[in-house]
């Protein structure tokens, strides 16, 4: 058992309190490696035949990395499969805990990973435990404890010298001092040169961090100045002359950024950073102190609206306050947010460099100077580079290669390069996750049935579009006896099999929800569990149910909730299910059931569309090639909802939400969507107004429904759903909250006081909530996170921000399918609707495609026609000719593939005719001929 | 960052021990002549003694005489030196008259106290050092001294800390652990016949855990009591060799 020395370790926490903490050490912690036969593991981890092909070490071996070598500089080389067999000391394990949560991640995920063998030993429990001496610091106890671990590996695995075929461990650091230290006590020792002998992957090499030590640039000439350390900007936030804040690099402008400084409540500003030295190596979200300037050097934010951007977003509007800006510099980083970027190479004119200039994707981070022996391979394909420091005396920031990405514009690529920039997790799930996965072959148990309700008796079936996978939902109905009918909403029961706190949930919580791309899926929990066992075929499955008794008006007489088997009847597609409803010769049980649940549906809609809203919003559906995975054709649609079974799900989230609410006022999970602010609806006011000379009410969502449905123009068939889409654009963000940090629950679109997601286990929003009700009708046990209003408060911050960028990333998958079909198209003629009006651009409509694209009257030097801008309209006069919102105009689209990593669509005028602005008719085909056309 | 990792994927807390050991535990019984019995102990950093008075005929009041048993009466306190910052404690504070409360309560279902009508037994418990569990181990101190006051008990009490992480029962929780959002529980049990004396918890807990709970504290217990068990024999065998020579 226990060797129970006592030690005793003394730290000060302010300088005042001792804190006295027992320390114990064993003698039950074990090597892990095969060839002990002194020690008496459970299990080993270290290979007998631990063989890296090195040059430098031709005998086997076990790294042991120390800190520094995890943290800073080469994880991503210890990530590849050909690295095995490494000790992560436990000291190493804590301290990267304590400076790193997602490099600690994914050292525990190699951990885990069976075909690494990677071992951690508890060394300070370990008789190898050493204390502090007086004098030394933190860090130099860490290294001197790392090295007598590696000094006991080594005489340890000495003592089976006869068997151990020359067996040794490696000690990998980067610091000389520690290096030296460990080569006195007679240490295999090595620094980055151990991963250049590596024979096996010399790519692996370019993975190293760039280090500074090197000191072949000394008297390089200094750019920036020096950053403050972290006491003296406390210092400084506490004094107010630095203020905190996020800092936003501007998308148009490298020269140019502000800094978001969050104040108490709604008090936040924003402060302008200009020029190379004021913004003093600040990277695109890092957070940053900054120093504001003397008032009479504030400045106004330059207005350039670049042509290249192609977005021309709302930057237009900024145009108007010529106001200078509180301007600032930055004086030191807080904490930086890098992160492998995504770009590619530009590879250096002297062909013997070995360095060169890397260029993001994303425009607001900066070119990054990296080393490459493999520029030529890595020219034309997309990679990954990690940001290792910023020097003072350097133009751009040092960084290494991770991993490419394969080929520019390639699909595959593209669709990584999305995801990545999107920043959707999309690794395979790790070891850990899947080791949380049911055993298959799975199946109901006895304690199940004992548990649940089994409802395998009810006529149950599930309504979905044409080829859906993943059935989450079913539905049954019937008459009960005294004549009032039931009504089941089924949801597979996925709480069951992701349990709080593990791997899995811990997976699911940070992905957040499941991202629909074009033709692809990325996964929030395992295929097995989101289209296997989570989905609801026809046989029988777990399920979470929520039946209600209703009378034939479709008022609810009672409500609740169980755990449940069911047995699904069978699915059916919307088509199918509208069939047997209307064949009045079938009477069977599900058409019965169907018909029940239609004819409460149509009840249910008819009340609450009186007060909703129903909004236009155009999807994009590919055709997608069965061989090459290529759009062939692509169609619109507006999306198709069937309002029987969205009605039952809207009502089974409002009755879940209100359940939980009820149980747990303080910490419901739950989804609103605000009213937005009257000055929102502005330009669609103004659109309707200038246009068709029609009034638009929006003082209430109702009122806003009301006049949309009467706004219709008899020779304009399209201009109803051209004012849907508008308002749609006018919304509010819905969000996930918790209640007990809020007070305005109201949901705007739906017009309901209170709304949750229940019905879509693929999302960890109802993985929640299901807990949430679990809890609250006595299924499931509850657990300290579940309750803690903060932590849910938290967890749906990411929520939030995972669905905002699925969002994104859908778009910008929907634009890249769009881009690989008018590659293959040409150029095309279309008609399309003004949908705003900037400063220099209109922003057209394509029905038939969905598409949405600029039109600009301007360049880059602002040289072009005469243009007039009308805030009031709005409009946009382009010599003499004067665009409204919702003008039918014809375009010219085409595919801009001039740059490489921003290819997009172009558009240029063709009707109406503007002499020197549109496109001739027939001038179609040369790309080369576009920027003539531009103008 | 990311607050303290108690139980690590290898299994081991932030001692260095694993779920179900407990800490060491020393004692010595007997430590003061002028009380009839008194006991001291170290579980880990946190040190208590118990000194016990009686039986003896009721002092003060005699209206809380009970004519069918002894009446218990029990005093828990902290030395002003026992935590990390020195603070003045005022006898009779809440905490200190619950843990009193408590003691009492215990030592009411442990100790034979229809052998002595119209008498009065005193427990006195202080808290050196306190580095969690401070109920647990005030009871372990308290067996030992009333033992050492040769006053007859069904079994000795034993307690024990246990708490709950990662779906595992930590047994004899130590300061940190305690303070660090630890939901636990503390049972003090006559391990023999497995009776429970006392259970307390004030954390929030489902029941379907309260079961794996329990199992490890009782474990937990006995465990103590075995370690108590020694000290006894130990203390005895020192006795009656002092005795004989
Ligand atoms: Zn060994």
């Amino acid at each position: 058992m226990l060797k129970s020395k006592t030690f005793v370790k003394k730290t000060r926490s302010g300088g005042v309190v001792k804190i006295v903490r027992e320390h114990y050490l064993r003698d039950d912690i074990w090597c892990g490696s095969e060839i002990c036969s002194e020690c008496k593991p459970e299990t080993t981890a270290l290979q007998r035949d631990a063989r890296i092909e090195s040059s430098l070490c031709t005998y086997p071996h076990y790294l042991i990395p120390d800190t520094n070598v995890v943290l800073h500089q080469q994880i991503d080389v210890l990530e590849d499969p050909i690295i095995r067999n490494v000790i992560i000391l436990q000291t190493v394990l804590q301290e990267v805990r304590h400076r790193s949560a997602p490099i600690y991640k994914r050292v525990k995920d190699m951990l885990h990973e069976k075909d690494k063998h990677f071992y951690t030993f508890t060394n300070e429990h370990h008789e190898t435990f050493i204390e502090r001496e007086p004098g030394e610091s933190a860090n130099d106890r860490n290294d001197r404890a790392i090295r007598v671990a590696a000094k006991w590996y080594s005489e340890h695995l000495k003592t089976f010298k006869s068997i151990s075929d020359g067996l040794e461990v490696v000690l990998l650091t980067n610091d000389q001092g520690n290096k030296q230290k460990a080569k006195e006590i007679g240490l295999q020792v090595f620094k980055d040169e151990y991963i250049k002998s590596l024979i096996a992957n010399p790519e692996l090499l370019d993975r190293l961090a760039l280090t500074n030590d090197e000191k072949n640039e000394i008297s390089r000439k200094v750019l920036f100045p020096e950053h403050l350390p972290l006491s003296k900007i406390q210092v400084g936030i506490k004094a107010g002359t630095f203020l905190q804040g996020t800092y936003r690099a501007s998308r148009d402008n490298y020269l140019e950024g502000t800094v978001f400084v969050h104040g108490e409540g709604e008090e936040s500003t924003e402060v302008l950073i200009q020029g190379l030295t004021n913004l003093n190596r600040a990277v695109h979200q890092d957070v940053v102190a900054v120093q504001l300037l003397p008032q009479d050097k504030w400045v106004a934010p330059s207005s350039i609206v670049l042509q290249d951007e192609g977005t021309a977003k709302d930057d237009a509007g900024d145009e108007e306050d010529e106001d200078k800006k509180p301007t600032g510099k930055v004086v030191g980083i807080i904490k930086r947010s890098w992160r492998p970027f995504c770009g590619m190479l530009n590879v250096s004119q002297i062909k013997e460099s070995t360095r060169h200039l890397f260029t993001p994707a994303d425009r607001r981070i900066p070119r990054i100077r990296i080393e490459t022996r493999q520029a030529s391979t890595l020219a034309g394909q997309r990679i990954m580079v990690a940001i290792d420091g910023w020097p003072k005396d350097s133009r751009y920031p040092n960084g290494h290669f991770v991993r490419s990405l394969g080929g520019a514009g390639e699909k595959e690529t593209e669709e990584e390069v999305l995801l990545l920039e999107h920043d959707v997790p999309h690794q395979a799930f790790s070891q850990s996750v899947l080791s949380f996965l049911p055993k298959m072959p799975w199946s109901i148990t006895p304690e199940d049935v004992a548990k649940r309700e089994d409802l395998r008796h009810l006529t149950v079936c599930s309504v979905d579009p044409p080829g859906c996978t993943d059935i989450d939902d079913a539905l049954h109905c019937r008459e009960l006896e005294n004549g009032n009918l039931e009504v089941g909403v089924h949801i597979a029961d996925v709480s069951h099999f992701i349990r709080p706190g593990n791997a899995l949930d811990q997976e699911a919580a940070n992905r957040g929800t499941t991202v629909y791309l074009c033709g692809k899926r990325i996964d929030m929990v395992p295929e097995l569990l989101s289209s296997n066992l989570c989905s609801l075929r026809s046989n029988v499955e777990l399920a979470f149910s929520c039946i209600w008794e209703m009378n034939h008006n479709a008022e609810i007489v009672k409500t609740r909730f169980t755990k449940s088997i069911i047995n699904s009847k069978a699915s059916l597609t919307y088509a199918e299910a509208q069939m047997r409803i209307d064949d009045t010769t079938m009477n069977d049980d599900i058409t019965k059931s169907l018909r029940g649940l239609n004819k409460l549906a149509k009840i249910l809609k008819r009340q609450r569309i009186e007060n909703a809203l129903t909004l236009s919003s155009l999807e994009v559906r590919f055709h997608i090639d069965s061989e090459t995975h290529d759009p062939i054709d692509l169609q619109t649609k507006e999306l198709e909802t069937n309002s029987m079974v969205e009605e039952f799900m809207l009502l089974a989230n409002i009755s879940v939400a209100q359940k939980i609410y009820d149980e747990f006022p303080e910490c419901a999970l739950l989804r609103k969507h605000p009213a937005p602010p009257p000055s929102n609806y502005d330009i669609l006011i103004k659109a309707a107004r200038s246009n068709q000379n029609v009034e638009i009410h929006t003082d209430s969502a109702k009122a806003l429904a009301d006049s949309l449905d009467v706004a219709r123009v008899d020779n304009f068939p399209y201009f109803n759903t051209l004012l849907r889409i508008l308002a749609t654009r006018c919304m509010m963000q819905a969000v996930y909250f918790c209640s007990g940090m809020d007070s305005d629950f109201h949901h705007y679109g739906l017009a309901s006081p209170i709304y949750t997601h229940f019905t879509s286990p693929i999302r960890y929003s109802d993985i929640i909530v299901h807990r949430l009700l679990a809890v609250a009708i006595g299924a499931d046990s509850t657990y300290s996170d579940l309750m803690d209003k903060h932590k849910q408060s938290a967890l749906c911050n990411n929520l939030n921000y995972r669905h905002k960028m699925a969002q994104y990333a859908q778009r910008a998958s929907v634009a890249f399918h769009t881009q690989l079909f008018f590659k293959s198209r040409g150029v095309l003629n279309e008609e399309g609707f003004v949908l705003f009006v900037r400063k220099n651009a209109i922003i057209v409509l394509i029905p038939k495609f969905g598409l949405e694209g600029t039109v600009f009257f301007e360049n880059k030097d602002k040289t072009g026609p005469n243009l007039v801008y009308d805030e009031e309209g709005p409009t946009l006069t382009v010599l003499q000719r004067t665009f409204h919102i919702f003008d039918k105009v014809k375009v010219t689209i085409s595919l801009d593939a001039s740059n490489i990593q921003h290819q997009k669509i172009r558009m240029a005028l063709l009707e109406p005719m503007i002499p020197g602005v549109s496109v001739p008719a027939e001038d179609l085909e040369p790309l080369s001929k576009k920027s003539k056309i531009d103008r | 960052m990311a607050g303290l990792e108690l139980l690590s994927d290898q299994g081991y807390r932030l001692d260095g021990r694993k779920a179900t050991e407990l800490r060491k535990v020393q004692a010595r019984m007997g430590v003061f002549a002028q009380a009839d019995g008194s006991a001291y102990i170290e579980q880990g950093n946190t040190k208590a003694l118990a000194v016990v008075y009686g039986p003896h005929e009721m002092r003060g009041s005699r209206s809380r005489t009970l004519h069918d048993r002894a009446v218990i009466n029990c005093q828990y306190s902290m030395a002003t030196f026992s935590t990390a910052e020195r603070k003045r404690r005022p006898h009779g504070d809440k905490k200190s008259t619950e843990m009193s409360l408590h003691l009492k309560q215990t030592f009411e279902a442990a100790i034979l106290t229809q052998l002595y009508p119209r008498s009065q037994i005193d427990i006195f418990v202080k808290i050196l050092q306190a580095d969690g569990g401070n109920y647990s181990v005030c009871v372990n101190a308290a067996t030992l001294a009333v033992i050492d006051a040769g006053i007859p008990m069904r079994d000795y009490v034993c307690a024990c800390t246990v708490g709950f992480v990662d779906e595992t029962p930590l047994a004899d929780l130590c300061y940190t652990e305690e303070n660090g959002g630890v939901s636990s529980l503390a049972l003090a049990l006559l391990p023999r016949g497995g009776q429970i004396a006392l259970l307390q918890m004030d954390a929030r807990l489902h029941q379907d855990h309260l079961e794996t709970m329990m199992e490890a504290a009782m474990i937990a217990c006995k465990g103590v009591s075995k370690v108590l068990d020694e000290v006894v024999r130990q203390h005895l065998q020192e006795a009656s060799a002092l005795s004989r020579d």
